[in-house]
């Protein structure tokens, strides 16, 4: 389950200034296994929102509980342990330059200290999942963006998480992988992983429908 | 985290300038220590040398003595032989006064009619110090003179104690600086690897594992250029330690003996500093690291 409420993000420009409001006020719930659509004009907070999921941000004030366990309240040890419960596709991909395709999608396995024969199989399977079985070895700078994509998304979804955030996972792929990897997406849904995506796309959002988080100006403007 | 290197540190924290650095601060560090154990023996030796040697001057040494029955001389030397803790008494022969004043009265002193004390040496073994022997001697022949070393003894002890103490700062400020250069060293393979530290403390990294990450490169780097710089400094310890030899009393011939020349307890140090120095490599990384990582949300 993910639960915002009431809750405020500022930034600041310089320590111990005074910030903006990022997010102001916001309030919503996702259940077990749910799946939403974040939608909103660029720059109304939508990226922001989603780092405050994966817990590289903290609200300014108010309550947000994610996986059942209150993210203000927890010692950094156990935020690295709920993060590893999260799956994140960044809008940026954010590949480790100096890692081959395999061992970027194998990453956060070994972060869980999983052994190496469970790693190769589940990290062989949705490399051919993505369409990806032939480049283990490349480099992300050897990829085009697509395909660095398609990398982080499998390095979000090979641990099988509890909860997948994406940020425009679809932004640099072609419609046929679009959809393909919409279909892993919903999969994952369907076997319990919580899902929240943010996307510009809306012919994506009208395809597979599902309630949608819709944000204007850092302010919750639709929930359902 | 696995043990490969998926933070890219091999690149982050250099092979080269850090275990340089480290190398030259062992170097020095080496020197400190020899220094250290090389005071303390010499403190020693020179103690035991200055502390147990007594020169008794008898002036008049043919005049009666206090009871009359013998001379002064004999009386002394009677008195010598009954008190515990002086050992050897001797009294020195005319050639050997004759060399003792030879810098002041020319080559042979006995000659020019000078009324010149006996002299008799001896070794003081009392557990207490000699000051009393002065007063007892005085007793049967007024007016003898008792120079004992331990003053010399003081003066040394208090030098060695200073050169010790000197010795020791200085492999402080080595150990400091090897931390500062440890802590910088640190900092920049995190200002270089900022974005993939990044990304996988995101991914649910603990900070304890990559505070390891970077301790056990920092170790490894940082015992190797120790163990470098230790061993580089065995030739010049070497050669010191020929030059001391004649001074500590270890009867090593001035230039040869090598490496042999080194003492035991230097010796069973010297492995401490490579040792030493991969404890405060990964002290300082994991204080580094773990500091730096507290800016992460």
């Amino acid at each position: 389950m993910v639960r915002f409420e009431d809750v405020w993000l500022k930034y600041s420009t310089r320590p111990g200034t005074p910030g903006h409001d990022v997010l102001r006020g916001i309030s919503f719930e996702i259940p077990d296994g749910g799946f939403r659509w974040l939608t909103g004009p660029s720059g109304a907070g939508k990226t922001s929102l989603l780092k405050l999921i994966y817990l590289a941000e903290h609200p300014a004030r108010g309550f947000i509980d994610i996986l059942g366990t209150r993210a203000a309240h927890i010692s950094r040890r156990e935020a690295a342990l709920l993060r590893r419960r999260i799956g994140v596709v960044y809008q940026d991909f954010r590949l480790l330059p100096q890692l081959s395709a395999y061992d970027n999608v194998a990453l956060p396995m070994r972060l869980a200290h999983r052994g190496e024969t469970q790693i190769n199989a589940d990290v062989t399977e949705i490399l051919r999942w993505v369409g990806l079985e032939d480049r283990l070895n490349a480099r992300p700078d050897e990829l085009s963006g697509g395909a660095q994509q398609r990398i982080a998304i499998a390095r979000a979804v090979v641990a099988r998480p509890k909860l997948l955030v994406a940020d425009e996972p679809t932004g640099n792929l072609d419609d046929e992988q679009a959809q393909r990897l919409m279909l892993l997406i919903t999969a994952l849904n369907r076997l319990g992983t919580t899902v929240i995506i943010a996307t510009h796309n809306m012919a994506l959002v009208e395809r597979y429908p599902a309630p949608r988080l819709r944000i204007e100006a850092g302010r919750m403007v639709q929930n359902g | 985290m696995a043990k490969r290197d998926d933070l890219g540190l091999r690149e982050a924290l250099s092979d080269r300038l850090l275990p340089m650095l480290v190398a030259a601060m062992s170097f020095l560090a080496a020197l400190g220590l020899a220094g250290t154990l090389a005071s303390a023996s010499l403190a020693h030796a020179w103690q035991n040398e200055a502390s147990a040697t007594l020169t008794i001057q008898v002036p008049q040494p043919d005049d009666p003595g206090a009871t009359g029955k013998t001379t002064r001389l004999a009386a002394v030397q009677a008195a010598l032989a009954q008190m515990p803790g002086v050992e050897n008494p001797r009294l020195m022969s005319q050639d050997e006064e004759n060399k003792l004043l030879a810098p002041w009265l020319g080559e042979d002193a006995t000659q020019l009619g000078l009324d010149l004390p006996s002299v008799i040496s001896a070794r003081w073994a009392g557990a207490s110090s000699p000051d009393a022997l002065g007063q007892s001697l005085g007793k049967v022949a007024p007016g003898t003179l008792v120079d004992a070393g331990a003053i010399w003894a003081a003066r040394v002890a208090a030098l060695t104690g200073s050169l010790q103490d000197c010795a020791a700062v200085v492999l402080l400020i080595v150990a400091a600086v090897a931390a500062a250069v440890v802590a910088v060293a640190a900092r920049a393979g995190l200002a270089q690897r900022r974005d993939t530290i990044t990304i996988v403390h995101g991914l649910g990294a603990l900070d304890g594992d990559i505070a390891a990450r970077f301790s056990s490169r920092a170790t490894v780097l940082v015992a190797a250029g120790a163990a470098g710089g230790t061993i580089a400094a065995l030739p010049v310890l070497a050669w010191l330690a020929a030059l001391a030899a004649p001074f500590a009393g270890t009867g090593i011939q001035p230039g040869g003996g090598g490496l042999f020349n080194l003492p035991l307890p230097l010796w069973g140090t010297l492995p401490i500093l490579p040792l030493a120095a991969a404890g405060i490599g990964w002290v300082t990384s994991q204080i580094t690291v773990r500091r730096w990582l507290r800016g992460l949300p």
